[in-house]
């Protein structure tokens, strides 16, 4: 194994290093700025429109307000109803969907060149003459009630829910993007038409426009679709305090394995040592079959299909993750592998060895991310959002080679805390009891 | 529209569908097969310089033998661990260091080995592949840990889902003699005693280059591809052996079956009806495309005829679909859910289905609905260009249940061909109760 390992690093300086994605800025007419790769070879483009608020702008009272407004988009806007709405859409080839996360509402479109305009046309009859039939509410709201309620009964759904209730508090972050029961069916047309404009507005917008379309045009396809939006919307909400006490939350759920979710605070996305961290977390848990975690777990001893762990940086929020799934009578093992290599790789770092191949994956992997117009414009939304700089494509894996075994050091010690895990398990665990009072 | 929550949620169990997916008049596709039988399919898409190496296998779990279900995806965890020359895990391994992917699946008429990295890696692929297909070594513990992992596989995928569950029991209902009525990942007490002789037994029965199809997608030159092929996989000799693939038949299914299954873990209800229906044949696609666009037209989305019908007309669905699976090597199934509204029960659901198709079969198809769809089908053309690797994916499936690639390039053909008249035709045969299985899926109000 090493000596292969030896072979294939002096193969590396043939590894295409960088992605070549040629970005420009655009200025609409009308002011609005976005990201555009040119690309001529197939006809069409993808356009992805992000909103920065998202769900987390929900009134604590009309939870699940923002999720079922962008559900809505679709459901009939301008002269159309819902059906008539999708009948143009299929006319047209074109795939428009809208979606609310935490962190942003998110309008992904598909279009062929000869469909641009028509295309631009429903794009801004949805974003800005939306309905909000009561029909159509009606019927909606039925969809997302239905959701609500199968993800109640649904371990990994209780898992998250369980936990983001431990770590965020009194925080948007702590509540269901879905809302709940009780919020959603309360919901009235004036909490929609309010989250719209309180969502929908000009100072939070981040667009990606890739495939066959010029500046000139993506500009005026810009205005047209978002020119008429308000210029503001709601404040954003404050940061989270995440306080993540140390301790084992159980959820009583009759199944036969146990799901596991496991985390402590994290690192943002601007930190310096968060490639750093980045590396760290793929030697311990990241990388898919070759992760600490995957050996010690699953191909040592064979408790698990999966576990994985992942820094999850949200825009007011970081979190260092994990996830587990283990039979009932096999889950406390499990847990109790996983605190005893968090608490390894805190205390002894890992292996410079270990370090280059997480390298060469996290530098290798990067250009395979650019492919196809989608994915592209998806990256560019997220390269904004971030505030990174235009031409961040081609430093960022010298970024990563710049890690130094010191650093992962420093982050390992500062950074993870053993003591500090917490794992909501939600199933009938052997051996396995609340260390802490639960609201869950 | 809330589409892909419900669907998920719902449709777990489902088999992977494989939707309209087309291939493009221009794709830029080149075939060939090597003198020991192996075929090999080339797409070339030269935008990003990242390449997707694949091995099919003609070989799935509708082909185990009875007793053993769930060995070939065993089988398939089980090429990850040693061969004569590389450790177990070192497979994975190389692949990451070469910042690259790999995985695997099985399904009922074939299993796939894949990896995605930078091009100039495919020759180092080709050389851990090549081996693998004949040069596996298993010891006891492997067997032991896999197989518990497996199980936990099944636990996570399946025990833990009541929709799953209650799929797997449709299934068995529907295939009264045929394998496809075995779940792929296998019966948990069959599982349970799968053993290094069960493994090996697929293994040196159905691993050789004359049952395997082999697909390279990306930024590659197909001579170059054809060096390393004959090169890697070329001097592995074919398996004289290989039996021919003639499974157990249907026999005449002459009465309705209906499942009821309560779970206290069910919180949407729903009801489930499949029917048998015919696959895509070689040189005979016009059913299986008639079919394609029927479920389209019945359940594919907002416009369809029974969103149509129970989710707009009458508010009393919540969510219907319509699917249909033509990629198959044996007869398949046409399939309908209908999750019912708040206060509507499954009995008014399944009702409200049955005269939607009544009412369907009666009236006919609506001829801008049918030109809307065949646009869709025609941009959907242009659309896959962007992906070279559904476009390969598209290729391997295909071919391992025996279509060839003529009949791959002539399905866009055979899908705009279709007529109202082959649709409706198809419907009218389809739709036979006595060949169905409808099914409910309960809550259970006593949990213990």
């Amino acid at each position: 194994m090493r000596l292969i390992y030896a072979l294939i690093l002096t193969l590396l300086a043939s590894l295409p290093a960088r992605a070549e994605v040629d970005i420009q800025e655009v200025t609409s007419p009308g002011g609005l700025t976005a990201w555009l790769v040119e690309d001529q070879s197939i006809p069409f483009a993808a356009l992805e429109i992000r909103f920065r608020g998202g769900a987390s702008l929900d009134p604590r009272d009309k939870l699940g307000a923002v999720n079922l407004m962008t559900a809505l988009l679709e459901e009939g806007a301008g002269e159309m109803d819902a059906r008539e709405f999708s009948r143009a859409t299929e006319a047209l080839a074109s795939a428009i969907s809208f979606d609310a996360s935490r962190d942003a509402v998110s309008i992904s479109a598909r279009f062929l060149t000869e469909n641009r305009e028509a295309t631009g046309a429903l794009l801004r009859a949805a974003l800005t003459e939306p309905r909000f039939d009561a029909e159509a509410i009606e019927r909606v709201r039925g969809q997302v009630l239905s959701i609500i309620q199968s993800d109640l009964k649904d371990p990994d759904d209780i898992a998250g829910d369980t936990f983001g209730k431990i770590a965020y508090g009194d925080h948007p972050y702590a509540f269901p993007v879905n809302g709940t029961i009780e919020t959603v069916t309360g919901l009235t047309r004036e909490d929609l038409v309010q989250a719209h404009s309180d969502v929908l507005a000009r100072d939070r917008i981040y667009i990606g426009a890739v495939g066959d379309i010029t500046p000139e045009q993506l500009g005026s396809l810009l205005d047209e679709v978002l020119g008429d939006l308000p210029e503001e919307g709601a404040p954003m909400p404050p940061e989270a305090e995440v306080q993540i006490p140390p301790g084992v939350t159980v959820v009583d759920f009759a199944t036969p394995q146990s799901v596991a979710l496991f985390g402590q605070p994290g690192i943002k996305q601007s930190d310096p040592d968060y490639f750093a961290a980045v590396l760290l977390n793929y030697v311990l848990g990241g990388g898919s079959f070759e992760s600490r975690l995957m050996e010690e777990v699953r191909e040592k001893r064979g408790l698990t299909y999966g576990v994985y762990s992942y820094l999850l940086s949200r825009d007011l929020a970081e979190v260092w993750m994990g996830s587990v799934a283990s039979a009932n009578d096999r889950i406390a093992e499990a847990v109790q592998v996983i605190r005893d290599e968090w608490a390894k790789a805190a205390e002894e770092g890992i292996t410079e060895e270990e370090l280059e191949a997480a390298k060469t994956y996290i530098t290798g992997a990067y250009p395979l991310r650019f492919d196809g117009n989608a994915p592209i414009a998806n990256i560019l939304v997220g390269m904004q959002m971030l505030g990174l700089p235009i031409d961040y494509i081609a430093t960022r894996n010298d970024k990563v080679e710049a890690v130094t075994m010191a650093d992962i050091e420093r982050v390992a010690a500062e950074l993870m805390d053993p003591e500090g895990l917490h794992f909501v398990v939600v199933g009938q665990p052997e051996g396995l009891k609340s260390t802490a009072p639960s609201d869950g | 529209m809330i589409r892909k929550p419900i669907i998920a949620a719902l449709l777990a169990w489902a088999l992977p569908l494989a939707a309209v997916a087309q291939g493009a008049a221009d794709e830029a596709v080149t075939t060939f097969t090597l003198d020991n039988g192996m075929e090999v399919v080339v797409v070339e898409d030269h935008r990003a310089p990242a390449v997707q190496h694949m091995v099919w296998y003609r070989a799935g779990s509708a082909d185990e033998p009875k007793g053993a279900s769930g060995v070939a995806h065993f089988l398939e965890h089980l090429l990850f661990k040693a061969t004569d020359k590389m450790e177990a895990g070192e497979f994975s391994a190389t692949v990451a260091a070469n910042g690259g992917r790999d995985n695997a699946f099985t399904s009922y008429d074939y299993t796939a080995y894949f990896q995605r990295v930078a091009a100039d890696r495919l020759e180092l692929m080709m050389r851990m592949e090549a081996d693998r297909m004949k040069n596996i070594r298993l010891t006891p513990e492997n067997i032991r840990t896999e197989r518990d992992v497996i199980l936990e596989e099944r636990n996570q995928r399946t025990e833990n889902n009541p929709n799953a569950l209650f799929g797997e029991q449709l299934n068995a209902a529907q295939f009264l003699n045929h394998r496809y009525g075995t779940p792929i990942i296998g019966w948990r007490h069959e599982m349970e005693e799968l053993d290094l002789e069960d493994a090996l037994s697929f293994y040196e029965t159905y691993y050789s280059p004359n049952n395997a199809i082999l697909v390279v997608s990306g930024d590659v030159e197909p001579e170059e591809v054809k060096r390393l092929a004959e090169q890697y996989y070329g001097v592995i000799p074919a398996n004289p052996d290989l039996p021919e693939r003639i499974r157990t038949e249907e026999p005449p299914q002459i009465a309705e079956r209906r499942l009821i299954y309560r779970d206290p873990r069910v919180a949407q209800p729903y009801v489930s009806r499949s029917y048998l229906a015919p696959e895509r044949d070689p040189g005979e696609q016009e059913k299986a495309a008639a079919l394609t666009i029927l479920a389209e037209i019945l359940g594919g989305g907002t416009t369809s005829f029974l969103a149509e019908k129970l989710q707009f007309d009458s508010q009393l669905a919540t969510y219907t679909g319509a699917f249909y699976r033509g990629t198959s090597l044996d007869d398949t199934t046409f399939d309908l859910v209908v999750v019912p509204a708040a206060g509507v029960t499954l009995e008014q659901a399944e009702d409200a289905m049955d005269q939607a198709l009544a009412i369907f079969l009666e009236e006919g198809i609506d001829p801008e609905q049918l030109e809307r769809i065949k646009y869709q089908l025609r941009a959907s053309q242009i659309y896959a260009r962007d992906d070279a690797d559904a476009v390969g994916n598209r290729y391997g499936r295909a071919l391992s249940i025996g279509l060839t690639v003529e009949d791959v390039q002539n399905w866009p053909k055979v899908l705009d061909a279709v007529t109202e008249e082959q649709i409706m035709q198809a419907a009218r045969e389809v739709f036979d109760r006595r060949q169905s299985v409808t099914g409910w899926l309960m809550k259970e109000e006593a949990a213990q």
